[in-house]
This record gives structure tokens, sequence and C-alpha cells, in this order.
């Protein structure tokens, strides 16, 4: 739950291609870049727990090349999170590491430059917006520099919607912009249905984040947004398109969009009663859809976040699965070698789109794995495709600063769930909390 | 001088051997606090003077985490949260456990008391997550005591207990209740079986009640352990995080945030852990303020 969320949370790095086309297992030798050789390798890696993507994709990895095993450590997210700087920086350093952020790890040094491997195997021609998410300049803002990290696949995020009932309040087809979407939420209201489900208890994190930086997108460009979270210099939240989103969120408050009880509600718990038929909407990402497809096989679709304007094209938060490799690990080779594979590897694409539910990545004409035809990842891949040409990908604004969401966004939002708290006052305040922890 | 064997000829010898020997059985346990108490605590007061992210070269920055400490949001919010929670953690507790205490010591001492006992002293066995879990499902909107209050026809003031600003405090309260309240039953109740019988017996010819036993002798010769209830109850308030962060993580808005919850924030999420020391060390400072008078006044009266 709290890693679904630190998925879209964690930073974004790209994944690219090959500069080889997808090379057959027993030909590495004829593979550009380094490898992971002949002899012998242990790979130390960590994971997090409950997550089955990389497990898998280190399963077919030894399939493919038996020399590679793996020594595999798991914890929970948040503990994760908390051990970063002492395994990267101890005596056993790992090769692969699941990564919630990176920029003050890269300045710091513990983290590998990847950009000769970038170079190596061709990743830098892979297409842009999404690499750019995992490089840090030598002043620490995100978004452009060196290359730290690379992503396993690219989630996507946006509304899912329960098909039997919103046929029920009259939608036909996905809404197009913004007047007609919170048209079909005040039908829901008035139906008696539960307009939209989210979650919003400390311990999950607000999910109002995830309708409010939807809305930002909706009515304002999303380059300021990215310019905030890469902190940029002088960037702010405040501005007043993003009041005019904040706003718009408060009065889906007041009209009571969201269940009363956000306040505790845990992102599992919001997703259960999600499945069961409780709420239209819901604004979450596309690694709950193996969840969703199987528990409401049919009955769930998705669409973009639309905008306000028709004419505009609809943006959306998408992050990668970061993993990064130590600085001083000792199969860095081969850990960048495994990123190459699991974006170019037709059977590592596979697992990665139908565990994991997100855009493996990779080089602009590596063919997209096949998913069960009706399902709503066909539906969020199509969408991934969409904000992709239009390059209108955000990070999430919960990750500008390390502690934003859990000091600004969180308990800002709460308030104004509680009617604390105003459109004006939020931006204030999650503005004065960035900027107190970047002169901190 | 106890314990000189026949066969030890010089006494000095024997007081000597004697330290060495309680030396050397204490220094296992000795070991382990120096390592997991002394050596953090000295290292805790050592990093507040020093920024530093935990990895790599530390900087002197002096008395500056202190001061800027109280930039922390809501500080202030935090420490009157954390004298509420004592009202939760250590008043009822006591106070309750006093009363139950009491009353298995007075009509329940065999086999109904050990039950009683059990029960009471059970949440101390049960892993704070799963219970804080567990607590959170029972709160919820559509939890168990919602269920229970609508079902009483009580519905008008069911709601999501942990996300209401007025109501989260006094519901990570009650599992504070349910924690402690066994731990102070059982103390006071042990403490209870050491006043002489004759006592009660005495009052009781008297024709003193319940309750006049209660305030003239169990609450009088109970001291010192309502003294260590007190003790061990503001503290666990006052310095209270893993209750808080099973079940609330401080929401809503900051309305349970507490100084502990704080602290972790700074240290693992921001980072800092000079200023989370230095936070640390001011909480330090706030829990020896507060028991020291309860030490004082609680400590048992010379003969």
């Amino acid at each position: 739950m709290k890693r679904k969320i630190n998925l879209i949370l964690s930073a974004v790095a790209v994944l690219a291609v090959l500069s080889i086309a997808a090379p057959t297992p027993k030909t590495v030798a004829a593979q550009s870049g380094p490898t992971c050789g002949t002899g012998p390798v242990k790979l130390n890696a960590y994971f997090e727990t409950g997550f089955d993507l990389p497990f898998k994709l280190s399963e077919e990895f030894t399939k493919q090349y038996p020399n590679v095993t793996w020594d595999i450590k798991q914890d929970q997210f948040t503990n994760l999170i908390n051990a970063t700087p002492r395994l990267l920086s101890g005596d056993n350093p790992p090769d692969l590491i699941r990564l919630p952020t990176m920029v003050s790890f890269a300045k710091e040094g513990l983290l590998k430059n990847l950009d000769d491997y970038a170079k190596a195997f061709g990743w830098d021609k892979w297409p842009v917006p999404q690499l750019d998410q995992n490089r840090v300049a030598p002043d620490g803002t995100r978004g452009s520099g060196s290359l730290y990290a690379m992503g396993l696949n690219y989630s996507l995020t946006g509304v899912f919607y329960n098909k039997k009932l919103a046929t029920q309040i009259g939608m036909k087809e996905p809404p197009k912009t913004l007047a007609e979407f919170e048209d079909l939420l005040a039908k829901a209201k008035s139906a008696g249905l539960l307009p939209i489900m989210e979650w919003g208890s400390a311990k999950s994190g607000m999910g109002l984040a995830f309708p409010l930086q939807a809305l930002m997108a909706s009515l304002g460009p999303t380059q300021p947004i990215n310019d905030w979270i890469f902190q940029k210099k002088g960037a702010t939240i405040d501005t007043p398109d993003n009041l005019k989103a904040a706003q718009r969120l408060e009065q889906w408050i007041k009209s009571g969009y969201f269940p009363p009880d956000i306040n505790a509600i845990e992102y599992t718990d919001s997703n259960a009663r999600f499945v069961k038929g409780e709420g239209v909407f819901t604004f979450n990402g596309d690694w709950e859809n193996a969840n969703y497809d199987k528990n409401m096989a049919g009955n769930v679709g998705f669409f973009l976040m639309p905008p306000a304007d028709a004419k505009s094209s609809p943006a959306a938060m998408s992050a990668p699965l970061t993993f990064g490799i130590a600085a001083k690990a000792k199969n860095a080779d081969c850990a960048a070698f495994f990123f190459n594979w699991v974006a170019t590897n037709p059977t590592a694409r596979q697992i990665d789109v139908s565990v994991g539910g997100s855009n493996p990545g990779g080089p602009a004409d590596a063919k997209m794995p096949t998913v069960a035809e009706g399902s709503v990842t066909n539906e969020t891949l199509a969408a991934g495709a969409v904000i992709g040409k239009a390059g209108t990908a955000m990070d999430f604004i919960a990750n500008a600063t390390s502690s934003i969401f859990a000091q600004g966004w969180t308990p800002e939002l709460q308030k104004m769930v509680g009617g604390k708290q105003d459109a004006a006052g939020l931006l204030k305040a999650v503005q004065a909390e960035y900027e107190r922890e970047l002169t901190q | 001088m106890p314990l000189v064997s026949s066969w030890r000829i010089n006494p000095g010898k024997v007081i000597r051997r004697e330290t060495l020997i309680g030396w050397i059985f204490v220094l296992p346990a000795l070991l382990m606090y120096a390592v997991f108490v002394l050596v953090p605590f000295l290292l805790t007061f050592v990093y507040s003077f020093y920024r530093w992210t935990g990895v790599g070269a530390a900087t002197w920055v002096g008395l500056k985490n202190y001061v800027t400490v109280f930039e922390v949001p809501d500080l202030l919010g935090t420490i009157i949260n954390a004298f509420w929670l004592v009202v939760f953690f250590s008043f009822i507790p006591v106070g309750l456990g006093l009363v139950v205490a009491s009353v298995i010591h007075r009509v329940a001492t065999g086999r109904l008391g050990a039950v009683a006992r059990t029960i009471l002293f059970l949440p101390q066995v049960i892993p704070l997550v799963a219970a804080g879990i567990i607590w959170g499902w029972l709160l919820a909107l559509p939890g168990l005591i919602n269920q229970i209050l609508r079902a009483i026809g009580l519905g008008a003031i069911t709601r999501a207990w942990l996300g209401d600003f007025d109501w989260a405090l006094p519901a990570v309260g009650l599992i504070g209740i349910w924690v402690l309240l066994g731990f102070c039953t059982v103390l006071l109740l042990t403490g209870m079986t050491k006043v002489d019988a004759a006592l009660y017996e005495s009052a009781r010819i008297d024709g003193a009640g319940w309750f006049r036993e209660f305030i003239s002798i169990t609450v009088p010769l109970l001291r010192y352990e309502i003294g260590v209830c007190l003790t061990v109850t503001v503290i666990a308030a006052l310095a209270a995080f893993d209750i808080v962060y099973v079940s609330t993580a401080g929401g809503p808005g900051n309305a349970t945030a507490v100084p502990g919850i704080q602290i972790y924030i700074l240290a693992f999420t921001q980072r800092q852990i000079g200023l989370a020391s230095a936070l640390a060390v001011m909480l330090m400072i706030l829990v020896v303020v507060v028991i020291v008078p309860i030490q004082w006044l609680t400590r048992e009266v010379k003969q």
C-alpha cells in the first residue's frame, strides 16, 4: 500500500534501449556494453517486500543467464527508505537496490553514475522525457545532469472507474473535459453513490494529492509543477493555476465527492472498498491493474484526467520503478546489464507488463508485450502512449523533498478535509515547508 | 562481613575477590547496557551539535540545532499533545488500575483473579503493530465500535474516530489505556499482596468498607508502586511513538503528532540526524523535569 504510492513517489528514471536489437541469451558475447561474463556472479540485491515484479524478473534472468545467482534481501518499503543510506555506504554495498529518492545519495557519491552505461548500451537514445527524471545535476536539481538510477518500468496514474456504476449514472464514454467529469461527479452524488473513493490516512500518505495534482495539470501547464518537484531555483507551488486547482479540490470535498471518513482510510482499505463497488471513480495508478483485472474483471475502466480545455492534451503523473547501483558495488556491470535486459528482452518485458502492470519503457521501436483484450492494462498502456506523445508526464508532487509528503501535503490536505484549511492556505503552508526543508 | 569461608585467610583479599566476582557477573549486562543505552545516549548528545545526514562528514554547528528545532512545524502543538496523552496513558490506567487491583484483591483472589489478571495483562504480550492494525479496523467508520453504537441507537455520534480532528487523540489514548491498564493493575496488585493482611482485617473489624480501606490503607501503602506506575506511564506518554505511529502516524492534520513522531521524521525521512538528536535531547530534558517531582513525591518515607 504505502509501497505502491511510493512507486509513484519514487523518482524517475528512464529506461531505454539497447543499441543492439534484442539479443538472444546465448549471444552475450556479440553484444556491446558490459555483461555478466561467464563465471559465477552473485548479485547482491535489496527489494521491497510484497512486490512481485523484481523477484519474477530475477528468476527469469537466472534462467537465461545461469551463471548469475541472487542474494536478495527484502524489507518493507518504509524500512528500506530508512536503511538505504547505511546500505549504500556499508561494507557490502548492493549491486541493485530499490531507491526511494536519490538526489542526496547522488550528491554524497553513494550511487554509481550510470552515464557510461547509458552510452555503452545506448540508453541515451531511448525516448527522452522519462529518462530525465533520474538525472541529477551537480547543484542537486533533478531533471538534467548525470543518470543515477533506472526504472524497471514506468507507472501511470489517472482515473479508474467502475463500469457498472458509471453506466448507472449515464456515462457512455470517458469524459473529455474537466467540465464533463465534474458533471459525472455531480450525477453520481445525486444518484446516492460515492463519486470518488480515495484514501487519506497519514499512515498511507494523503491520497488527495493524486486528484489535486491531476487538477493542477488539467487547469494549467505541467512544466512549473515539474520545476517545483525538481527543485529548480525560485520554483513555487503557490501559482494562480494551482490555486484554482486547490479551490476546485476544496469544492469537491465540500460537495461530498470523497468518503466522509477519508482521513482514516488506508490505501489498502480504499482499494478493497473500490473493488467491492464503493465509489464510481478512484484516482490511482496502473500498479493496481493486476488487482483490478482479477477482482473486478470486465467491470473496470481507465481514463486520463481530462484537461479543462478540450483542445489541450491530458497530463499524468508517471514515475519509474527506480533502482540504483551502489557506487562501490562489486558487480555493477552485471547490474547494468540486468537493467538493459529488463527493458529489451521480450520475456522480461512481458513479465514487466503482466506482473507489474506498467509500461516497460525501453527503445522507441521495442515491441509492446501483448495483454488480454478488454483488460484495464490494455487501457493504461494506450493512455501511456498518449502521454508519451504529448510530453505531459509529471513526477509526483509528493516527491519534491524527502518529507514534503509527510510534513506538508498530508497534514494540510487532511486539514482541508476537516474544514481547517482552505485552498490558499494549503499552497502557502506547503510552499513554506518546502522552503524550510531546502534551507536546512 | 558475609560469607567468609573458613579456608579464606585474608579478609581483605576476600572482599577484593568478591568484588571481582561481582563485576564479572554484572559485566555481560553492563556491556549490553553500555552498548545499547549509554553509548547511544552519549552519541545522541554529541550528534546534536553537528549537522549530519547520517552518512559522510558531519559539520560542527554548536547550538544551532537547538535553535532550529523551534522551527519544526507545530512543535508546541506536539508537546501539548504529549501532555494530553499523559491523561490517557498515565492518570487513567493508574487510577483505574488501583480500583481494579483492589477489587481483584478483595473479591477474587482465586482462579477468577488469575483469569482477570491474565486478560488485563494480555495487551502487553500482543505485538503492538498487530494491535494497532486491529484497533484501526475497530475504530474505522464501518468498524465494530460504530456498528455497536448504531445498534444501540447512537448512530448520530458514529465517526471515523482516528480520522476526526477532535476525537483522534482520545481514540489513540483509548489504545494506550488498553495497553497500559494491565501493566499497572498487575504491578499494583503485587504491591497489595505485600501489605500486611492484618491491616485490612483490623480495618474490617472496625467496620471499614471497601472505599475506606482503599483510601486509608491501599493508596498510602502503595505509594511506591504508584510512583513506579506513574513514572513508567508518564514516560510512555511523553516519549510516545509506537502507539501513535501504528494508529494514526500523527494525523489527521497534526492532531495526534507527538515529539517522538517528529524525531523519527527528522532523523529518518529528512535525514537531519543533528536536528533530530537535538529534539531528542530536549524531549529527554522535558521527561526528566516531569518525572523528578513524581519520584520525589512518591518516594517511600524514610523511617
